[in-house]
């Protein structure tokens, strides 16, 4: 049957006469090629095909995406179904009361004319009245406007040059243009790291030969000349050393047909390696079976490649048995990682040197590969090669086997030196990363690559902090039983120290995530709400997606960053996918909801786009609903002095034109709002605590909105009536009393909402009051329609001019008061940095604000990581208070029921690092 | 320039297109809550209204309003709808009122008709704009209903509710005993005579059915002449309202006696509405309303206050602009 799991393929073939050997052979993954494979530097391959279309491995593993909502989207649409109750309760009271009143009052009134004797189904007519009148309470228009903006905060995206990268010619693109605002309000980002976080170019940089320590001055080991004078003068450890960077590897030199040498490589390293001993003049010139032929110094040098012990995963390190056909001395050549050759020394030999290396070289975040070389006797390899046969070619545990014999070989070693490959970051990405964690994301990076660069590379971009200030927990084991403990060792620790000024991490692999995913989600859960940091390596496309589900399920927005084929499942499953369109082809980026060219992007894409995207929405959502409350409070206010029989107080063609066009284009010029400029943003990633935790949009501030819309209308309603009363009091000109007075209210009031003036929001507030007028006018130019001369009339009377500027003033003064209030004694974060963006001159504030948060950046984690977990209900805290911790939300506080009965044993934070 | 720029031209390139639009760097004025701003908004305001307030209150002053509500003297105690409803009764009553100031004209005749819900969906609605406008319409009379067609199934003239219940007190007034004349005419809107209400529609079939509502019209005018019909077709928005009743184009002194005499027709009495006769001079603000003027000085005053107390506030409590030491993440250190 077709799995997904691509590190399977369980199957036997017999082939039928005539071909002689028709045993039934075992199939293995070694003998597959996935979908979507190229092979390279194969002429051809003959087999069947097995499994096709949607029952590949890709296609098994490619999970169908589901449709996005943001958590924007999801709050509006709760709005709306609170409305939509509030609604049907206005409907129910009112309709009920137009009932009672009708059969006490209405009888009574004679001009009316009820019959007595109606059918029953009269008792419905004044409940559907109001359910038309309130059908506007909830704002049609509020869907158009979203999807409008929505689309041009995807366009600002695409348009943006900031993320335009020169480099590969490639603009950021928004391919998903609905969610941008969950962008501001991200919480935890699923970062891949080669080729996104680093460029995938791996770069020989650094070497120790010897004692000697080579390109450590000018950073780059093919420049060092004291390295070319070594050379020169053929010393014999650096020309050893540079052998085996030539020789002990699978790389395949290619003529081509210029005359230059191209290598194919599988591994980037070994290309990197091959690539720099060719600059320092050994070149591998090509590989014709198992002989290897170098050119050193003008000389040619021919090798005959006996042997090679394979690389694996467990032996950490490979060899090549070589025969010098010059000298017919048979050599061992190794390379691997430090741990695994350095043991491997003669007896006798200091390691110490090269442990200082390798020490050296990892904190700078170098890939480090230690070098070795054994001559051999002839008897000896003879002895060993046959075994070697032997287990090559057993069926039962051949990898063991073959790894023990291997062992036997690898041993005595010369240690030639080490070298150092650099895995480029790519520009800006420990500043990226440090800008969106301090602004309280949380990181996470998930990579198939082995734990030890994984750690490397984390530290390198700023994701861990070394020792003092950073500590890094480890989750592994081989057995459901190790990993349980370690899990919950980890754990302890977490609890423990988070009220310490240090920043935790935890590293797991993906071995022991397999095993914790299926039995210890919920402990691992409670790690992860605990964890701002974590390291995941060797883990596969579908595990990766699995964690992107854990944190959603935790009610996190997640969102996830790749760049190849198999970040694609991840991406899918995040609330955000972003792709980086890189050296791994586009596969990712085309699954992307966003797709940028660089990492560093990132911060840009999260801080501005995202930021103003949230802002902008909470804004528009909410006045979307003010206004079309505000008309609805105001009818039903009208309702009680019409005998509750719903009377539309505004005709039909006001009431459509008002959600149409008097109202909903101002605000559309949200989209050019900024409550702070992008370097204040910049500088305080801080801010974005208010995005992330919802501040702007939540029941809270709805409320706010709601009460406002219903002062307003109240306002609106006394004005008009009492300046309007008595034989003013005509239908149609105090309904425009009103209109106007909305009209003018509502311009105040995105006034007063919006941050920032272009001249495009100038000109659509106020140019809106002008056409209001305009069609107005229009309207009552039209003999036949109900609003003929209403208009003209109205302008002429100084009484209406009058009425409205005491609606505004009475409208607006309190809450630009209260506005006021708050904004002086009870400031927002945003309010403080909008005046002091203000108050100082955009230089002073870029100085002075960036050394003031610089200096308490160390005090500044402290703070952030003491508050445990908080209560779930501070999202909804009003704007007043501005605890940035709000992001962080508890999750069940689980009492963590699998580990309760080895509570009781004592743990030692040294255990931590015992494994 | 930059160097990749000058590359970027040779291979194709995709930089999005420069504009201060698309970069979102449209320049923008920030304006901030100062208290330097606040503060004199609200003193802006508060020295704007205040004049608007004392202006308009002492416009509406200047109005010398006359009021009479006749309806509850002008029937006896007891079975005040019997008595109103009986045809045959004779309802004349006489009303002398006093002039406390001279009332320079025009002076505007109103009746004033209280708790009468002229804005009830009900009745609002039942009219026909098409046949008041348009000889050809008289069968329009679908939203009229339940005064549509008469008993025989012909179209009433004017259709609809409204029409039907029209206001049928008249007033008779002299001045010291002395007849003046309550001018009629120009009562409605000139546009409503024009546009509304057709020159060749004539009232047929009005009032005809068993219950009569109100006035019946001359059937030998047109709509557009019946200007007490278009002046009640207006309908009202609040269930208290005044509708013209005429014009006095004659100065009438302070101390006059004003004898008025009324055909107490019209039925309230069912729905304990009121009936009030008002004589109004007029003024550039309308008719007497001491509202704008109070709630303008009332706003004014309350925005001079805050305004001063903002001011207070400020110096007891200043606040340095932007302290980032005020900023949450900041202030959690200090505490």
């Amino acid at each position: 049957m077709p799995d997904k799991d691509i590190r399977r393929f369980d199957a036997n073939i017999r082939l039928f006469p005539p071909f002689i050997d028709n045993d039934i052979c075992p199939l293995t993954i070694n003998n597959t090629l996935l979908q979507s494979c190229y092979l390279r530097n194969t002429e051809w391959a003959c087999g069947v095909a097995v499994y096709t279309g949607n029952e590949t491995k890709l296609g098994m593993s490619s999970g169908v995406p589901e449709p996005k909502l943001t958590a924007m989207d999801a709050m509006i649409d709760k709005l709306t179904g609170a409305i939509f109750l509030f609604q049907l309760t206005v409907v129910v009271v009112l309709g009920s009361a137009g009932n009672v009143w009708k059969d006490t009052e209405a009888h009574k009134q004679w001009y009316v004319k009820y019959d007595y004797d109606e059918p029953w189904y009269q008792i419905l007519v004044i409940p559907l009245r109001f359910e038309l009148l309130c059908s506007i309470m909830i704002p049609i228009s509020i869907k158009v406007s979203l999807d409008f903006v929505k689309s041009l905060y995807a366009k600002f995206i695409d348009w943006d040059e900031e993320m335009y990268d020169l480099e590969n010619n490639t603009p950021a693109h928004a391919a998903n243009t609905a969610i941008s605002e969950d962008l501001g309000q991200v919480e935890y980002i699923l970062t891949d790291k080669t080729g996104t976080l680093t460029e995938n170019k791996m770069i020989f940089r650094k070497c120790c030969v010897g004692d000697t320590f080579y390109g450590n001055e000018c950073g780059d080991a093919l420049r060092d000349v004291e390295l070319l004078n070594a050379i020169a003068n053929g010393s014999p450890h650096v020309i050893k050393f540079l052998t085996v960077m030539t020789l002990c590897n699978t790389v395949i030199p290619i003529k081509s047909p210029s005359g230059s040498i191209l290598y194919k490589a599988q591994s980037q390293d070994e290309d990197a390696l091959v690539n720099a001993a060719a600059n320092l003049h050994m070149v591998l010139v090509s590989k014709n079976g198992n002989n290897a032929e170098i050119h050193f110094n003008r000389r040619m040098i021919q090798y005959e490649i006996l042997d090679i012990l394979e690389f694996t995963s467990d032996r950490k390190r490979m060899s090549v048995v070589v025969l010098d056909c010059q000298s017919g001395k048979i050599i061992l050549l190794s390379k691997g990682a430090d741990e695994a050759i350095l043991p491997c020394a003669y007896s006798g030999r200091q390691t110490k040197t090269f442990l200082d290396a390798v020490d050296k070289y990892a904190q700078l975040g170098l890939r480090t590969l230690c070098f070795g070389w054994r001559e051999l006797e002839s008897e000896e390899y003879t002895e060993w090669s046959r075994s070697f046969k032997e287990a090559n070619s057993a069926l039962n545990d051949r990898e063991w086997k073959v790894a023990e014999v291997c062992e036997k070989l690898e041993h005595s070693l010369e240690i030639l030196g080490v070298s150092a490959i650099e895995d480029r970051l790519q520009g800006g990405v420990p500043e990226t990363i440090e800008i969106l964690r301090q602004s309280g994301i949380n990181f996470w990076m998930l990579t198939g690559d082995k734990q030890s660069t994984a750690i490397q590379i984390a530290l390198l971009c700023n994701l861990i902090s070394s020792e003092p200030k950073g500590q890094l927990l480890y989750i592994n084991g081989r057995t459901e039983d190790e990993v349980a403990r370690s899990l919950e060792r980890v754990l302890r620790t977490m609890r423990i120290t988070s009220s310490e000024p240090k920043e935790l991490a935890f590293v797991v692999d993906g071995w022991a995530l397999e095993i914790i995913l299926t039995h210890y989600t919920e402990a691992f859960t409670e790690l992860a709400v605990l964890s701002k940091t974590a390291l995941c390596c060797r883990v596969t496309p579908s595990q990766k997606a699995q964690l992107v589900k854990l944190l959603k399920s935790c009610d996190y927005r997640t969102l996830a960053i790749g760049d190849g084929g198999n970040d694609v499942r991840m991406i899918q499953q995040a609330d955000i996918g972003v792709g980086i369109s890189g050296r791994e082809g586009l596969q990712a980026a085309r699954a992307a909801d966003y797709s940028i060219g660089k990492f560093r992007f990132l911060k840009r894409l999260i801080l501005v786009h995202g930021r103003y995207s949230y802002n902008r929405t909470a804004f528009l959502s909410q006045y979307s609903f003010y206004k079309s409350l505000l008309i609805c409070f105001i009818q039903i206010l009208f309702s009680f002095l019409s005998g509750i029989a719903g009377t539309s107080l505004f005709n039909s063609v006001s009431l459509m034109a008002y959600n149409v066009f008097y109202t909903s284009i101002p605000v559309l010029t949200t989209i050019l709002d900024k409550d702070l400029s992008e370097k204040t943003v910049m500088q305080n990633p801080e801010i974005l605590l208010y995005c992330q935790a919802g501040r702007l949009l939540n029941p809270s501030t709805f409320a706010g909105w709601f009460g406002r819309s219903l002062y307003h209308a109240i306002v609106i309603f006394l004005i008009t009536i009492h300046a309007y009363a008595n034989e003013k009091s005509e239908m149609e000109e105090l309904s425009m009393v009103a209109l106007s007075g909305s009209i003018w209210l509502q311009a105040f009031v995105v006034t007063l909402e919006m941050n920032s003036f272009t001249f495009v929001q100038l000109l659509a507030i106020w140019g809106n009051c002008i056409a209001f007028y305009v069609i107005n006018f229009f309207i009552s130019s039209i003999p036949s329609s109900g609003m003929y001369t209403i208009m003209f009339r109205l302008c002429r009377q100084p009484s209406y001019w009058i009425s409205l500027v005491l609606i505004s003033g009475v409208g607006m003064g309190p809450v630009l008061a209260l506005k006021y209030f708050r904004y002086t004694y009870r400031p927002s974060a945003i309010n403080i940095l909008q005046k002091a963006e203000r108050s100082r001159g955009p230089m002073y504030t870029l100085v002075n604000l960036e050394s003031q948060l610089r200096s308490d950046k160390g005090n500044m984690m402290v703070p952030i990581s003491t508050t445990p977990v908080k209560n779930k209900s501070s999202v909804y805290e009003p704007l007043l208070s501005d605890s940035p911790m709000a992001s962080r939300r508890p999750l069940a506080s689980s009492s963590f029921d699998i580990f309760q009965p080895t509570h009781s044993r004592t743990s030692h934070p040294r255990n931590i690092k015992a494994n | 320039m930059d160097p990749f720029e000058v590359e970027g031209d040779s291979r194709k390139s995709n930089k999005p297109k420069y504009s201060k639009f698309t970069q979102q760097e449209l320049p923008a004025c920030k304006p901030l809550l100062t208290p330097g701003i606040v503060v004199s908004a609200f003193s802006l305001i508060g020295i704007l209204f205040v004049p608007i307030g004392l202006a308009s209150l002492s416009a509406s002053q200047e109005i010398v309003e006359l009021i009479d509500r006749y309806d509850t003297s002008c029937v006896p105690m007891t079975d005040k709808v019997g008595f109103i409803q009986n045809s045959k009764t004779d309802k004349t009553c006489t009303r002398t009122l006093t002039v406390p100031k001279q009332m320079k004209s025009p002076i505007y005749v109103y009746y004033q008709i209280g708790d009468f819900y002229q804005n009830h969906r009900r009745y609002v609605k039942s009219r026909s704009d098409k046949q008041l406008r348009y000889k050809e319409a008289a069968g329009l009379t679908k939203n009229c209903e339940p005064e549509g067609n008469s008993a025989d199934g012909a179209p009433i003239i004017p259709c609809g509710l409204i029409a039907w219940s029209l206001f049928n007190d008249t007033y008779t007034i002299s001045v010291n005993k002395k007849a003046i004349e309550v001018n009629k005419k120009g009562i409605a809107w000139q546009s409503d005579k024009n546009n509304k209400f057709g020159s060749d529609v004539y009232p047929s079939n009005f009032q005809k059915g068993n219950i009569i509502g109100g006035a019946k019209l001359n059937e030998s005018i047109p709509l557009s002449e019946q200007e007490d019909l278009i002046v009640w077709m207006r309908t009202a928005a609040l269930p208290t309202f005044r509708k013209l009743y005429g014009r006095i184009e004659a100065d009438i002194m302070a101390n006059d006696q004003l004898t008025v005499v009324i055909q107490n027709n019209y039925n309230t009495y069912s729905f304990g509405g009121s009936k009030v006769l008002v004589l109004s001079t007029t003024s550039w603000i309308g008719g007497k309303n001491n509202f704008i003027g109070v709630a303008y000085l009332t706003i004014g005053g309350l925005c001079l206050f805050l305004a001063v107390g903002f001011i207070v506030l400020y110096m007891f409590k200043p606040r340095a602009l932007g302290d980032p030491s005020y900023l949450s993440w900041n202030r959690d250190i200090l505490d």
